[in-house]
């Protein structure tokens, strides 16, 4: 009975979790597990492929302590303490524009930030915020010959255009064929752009006095022909790809920082839940899902031994997704990937409970693989689908105000369901299919469906009893 | 098949009850906000006599009073160590322009305790710290909450529009819910009131986990109501409801058991820190699975048999007869268009164990 799409399918499954136990597999397996049960070594490496270690969080893994002190000029005015509030913001920004979600930035007495990012050392961390990014805009003398600040007048004052009178919400977008990066002027930047620009725009087109330069950190980032007046927004056209685009928006966010800041400390620190305790509890997490394949398997007998091996399937799947997207796992994501994993048995469950009412009222194996299947499904998709909702709604709010965590547990969530899908719906179907019409196929005890009771669909009192 | 229907006053007492006694721990106790949300002291600590492991510093600052403390290494035999904000005696340095002026204080008495115990050791950078997490992040996740329950609400409804009134199957869910997530916060009120256990992070994460649960629980239960009565449309509805329980009975306790499996064996093995998210886990997930069978099946029984309406016709008196032993006839109760008022025992039926669970409650 078993037919050719089974098969192949089967095959898929095996290959895709063979990639994906290879993806999924520690570089450092001795830590996690028991030291004489896997052989000696860094685990598995195939090739050069240097597999980069599962991000995870500052509660699980640590990461970098950076303690910055705003370091504002001499004749700096302002609110240093609202500035520091925009810097936070910032340094918030960079952060997670550079893919490490899940960062901790905290305001210190002092005049200080300090700053732990997850999983990067401390001279990736350092690149990535101590250094003080100075966006800076720039034009060409009169004669054409050297590059100076821009500047503008305002109340009879000379400033030059830079990063603070930039907000730090630029974007990519499209323009026919090439890309432009737009930009929005803040404070007194509206009145300093409208000046250079409308400067530059004496000059005919094509002379080098109509150019405007941006730097960062003295180095040029872009430059740009000006079209015409600039005020409070603006748009720097023809990069040739979307990624140049994003990346000049990243770097302009980036440099739109109020006040510079000075790393005054920092070092590697450990996970904030304590190493031991993460350690512990992921001892404790394989000894939970050992004791959850061996209930499958006591209670549910072979379907129970398909779906433990469904579950390895799915475990290293879903590990794999959140390795390679890459989502930084914390205590919350990993709470979201237990509950998956209790919806991925839970779908196991339920067709099995349907199998089992269908073997039972005496249908073959393959009829009551397909019955349970279909009749469990309503209830499958339901369920998830209302967990799906739930996980949109909360990375939206997770999203609009900035809580890393609630949105951390809806993407992680959300995956883990989608794939439990998948694996019940997939994975453990091809599994039952590959044994019908194999010998054991026709063996009820192995299903936990003897024909107890003549003329009785259910035994709800043996199966409460039973499951208990 | 086993008679869940029949019985469902019991189940709506006893939930009830254990609902009130949950608002009544909130209201009294209220929840303690951990370190996270609130501000704090922050000092590093490097020992210089001998190694420390990271949990024995963990219970040494557990004895001292500070089983908040989070603490983190940071390099060799230094730890970084957050607290809840001490108590300082002298006004520590606040412009920030130089090193931070020597502090006396609690602090002080941390260090020569520390020092008692693990040797020669010493302490830099003591600086007050804002908080980690918004405190606005609990009102923003209740936020989120309400409006997942009102589109899943929505969704329940519109899975359910083939049956009649499909609404009371996302009703129903939703108070199921809401049940469950009280259950929790009132635990962790008595908890915090009882232990001093504080509201983290993970709290918050298991409670959004226990949500989540409790709603893929409930949907599973009446799933099976669905089939049984698109089977058989003229089913009695409890018979419906009844033969659906039973039926998801087994796959109810067996899910559950997975989870808790899973949790209870991190919970014995695993370590110290995740404790109150592992616990909040156990008890929403018993939680998330009675509710289905104890709340939102018999609300849709309670309502399919306008059991509340009932309640009111047979006990509803107007104004001035209050004390009066005579019971009127709903129809008289109507036509003196007295405002109703529910007096003692009445307001219950009378096998009704709702009184005997408040004043459990109470006690």
């Amino acid at each position: 009975m078993r037919s050719t799409t089974t098969v192949l399918i089967f095959l898929g499954v095996l290959f895709l979790t063979g990639f994906a136990l290879i993806a999924v597999w520690p570089s450092d397996p001795d830590r996690y597990l028991p030291g004489d049960f896997w052989p000696e070594g860094r685990g598995i490496k195939v090739g050069d492929w240097e597999r980069e270690t599962m991000r995870l969080g500052l509660d699980l893994r640590g990461g970098s302590y950076l303690v910055l002190q705003a370091d504002p000029p001499a004749d700096y005015q302002g609110d240093l303490g609202q500035a520091l509030d925009v810097a936070k913001e910032v340094v918030e920004r960079r952060v997670n524009a550079f893919g490490v979600s899940e960062a901790e930035i905290t305001k210190t007495s002092g005049n200080r930030l300090t700053v732990e990012v997850p999983g990067l050392d401390i001279n990736e961390a350092t690149d990535l915020i101590g250094k003080t990014a100075r966006l800076e805009f720039r034009v060409p003398n009169p004669d054409g010959t050297d590059v100076i600040p821009a500047t503008g007048v305002v109340d009879g004052q000379t400033y030059t255009m830079s990063g603070q009178y930039l907000k730090n919400n630029t974007f990519p977008s499209q323009q026919g064929t090439t890309y432009a990066v737009n930009f929005e002027t803040t404070g007194i930047g509206s009145k300093l752009m409208e000046q250079i620009t409308g400067n530059a725009l004496r000059y005919p087109e094509g002379d080098t006095r109509r150019y405007l330069l941006i730097y960062l950190d003295d180095e040029l980032i872009s430059q740009a022909q000006v079209q015409s007046v600039i005020s409070d927004q603006g748009q720097i056209t023809g990069q040739e790809s979307f990624t140049a685009a994003k990346n000049l928006s990243k770097q302009l966010n980036a440099g739109a920082l109020p006040v510079p800041l000075k790393t005054i400390q920092s070092s590697e620190v450990s996970a904030t839940l304590g190493e031991d305790s993460v350690l512990d509890s992921v001892h404790a997490g394989i000894v939970g899902l050992i004791a959850v394949a061996l209930f499958m398997i006591l209670y549910y007998r072979l379907p129970g031994a398909l779906a433990a091996a469904a579950l390895v399937v799915y475990t290293s799947l879903t590990l794999m997704v959140f390795k390679l997207w890459p989502v930084t796992l914390t205590l919350s994501g990993i709470a979201a990937f237990v509950l998956s994993v209790g919806m991925a048995v839970d779908a196991n469950i339920l067709i099995f409970e349907r199998m089992k009412e269908e073997l039972r009222r005496g249908r073959t194996l393959n009829s009551a693989i397909d019955l349970g299947f279909r009749r469990a499904w309503t209830s499958i998709r339901d369920s998830n689908i209302s967990t799906l909702i739930t996980c949109l709604i909360l990375y939206y709010f997770g999203n609009q105000f900035g809580a890393s965590l609630v949105k951390g547990f809806a993407l992680t969530l959300a995956i883990g369901v989608l794939i439990s899908m998948f694996s019940a719906i997939t994975v453990t179907r091809t599994f039952l299919k590959m044994i019908v019409g194999t010998r054991i196929a026709r063996n009820h005890w192995l299903f936990n469906a003897e024909e107890r009771r003549s003329g009785r669909v259910v035994a709800p009192k043996a199966e409460a009893a039973g499951g208990k | 098949m086993l008679d869940f229907a029949g019985k469902r006053w019991w189940y709506l007492s006893f939930s009830l009850a254990i609902f009130l006694v949950a608002v009544i721990c909130l209201a009294l106790f209220q929840l303690k906000a951990g370190i996270e949300f609130t501000s704090g002291s922050s000092f590093t600590i490097e020992f210089t006599e001998r190694p420390v492991e990271q949990s024995d510093l963990r219970s040494a600052m557990s004895d001292l009073g500070h089983g908040e403390a989070r603490i983190q290494g940071a390099g060799e035999n230094t730890f970084i160590i957050r607290t809840r904000e001490l108590q300082v005696a002298s006004t520590p340095d606040t412009t920030g322009a130089g090193p931070t002026a020597p502090v006396q204080g609690e602090i002080d008495g941390i260090e020569a305790s520390l020092r008692e115990r693990f040797g020669e050791l010493t302490r830099r950078d003591f600086s007050t710290v804002s908080s980690t997490v918004s405190s606005e992040i609990a009102r923003n996740a209740t936020l989120a909450v309400v409006a997942a329950s009102v589109f899943i609400l929505l969704y329940i409804w519109w899975a359910f529009r083939h049956l009649p009134r499909p609404y009371r199957y996302g009703t129903a869910a939703i108070i199921a819910v809401l049940h469950d997530a009280f259950i929790i916060l009132g635990l962790f009120a008595l908890l915090g009131e009882i232990r001093g256990t504080e509201v983290d992070t993970g709290f918050i994460t298991a409670l959004l986990t226990v949500i989540g649960f409790s709603v893929h629980d409930t949907i599973v239960v009446f799933d099976r109501i669905r089939e049984n009565i698109s089977n058989d449309p003229y089913i009695p509805f409890e018979e419906a409801v009844n033969a659906s329980m039973t039926e998801t009975l087994a796959r109810s306790i067996n899910t559950s058991l997975v989870v808790v499996l899973t949790v209870v064996a991190m919970l014995l093995i695993g370590g110290v820190t995740i404790r109150n998210f592992l616990i909040v886990l156990l008890v929403g997930v018993a939680a998330g699975t009675y509710s289905s069978i104890g709340i939102a099946s018999q609300l849709l029984v309670a309502w399919e048999r306008n059991d509340i309406g009932r309640w009111f016709q047979a006990h509803a008196r107007p104004v001035g007869h209050a004390g009066g032993r005579a019971r009127l006839t709903p129809a008289l109760a109507n036509e003196k268009r007295g405002l109703a008022v529910f007096r003692g025992p009445l307001f219950f039926p009378r096998n009704s164990p709702i009184l005997a669970g408040v004043k459990v409650a109470l006690w």
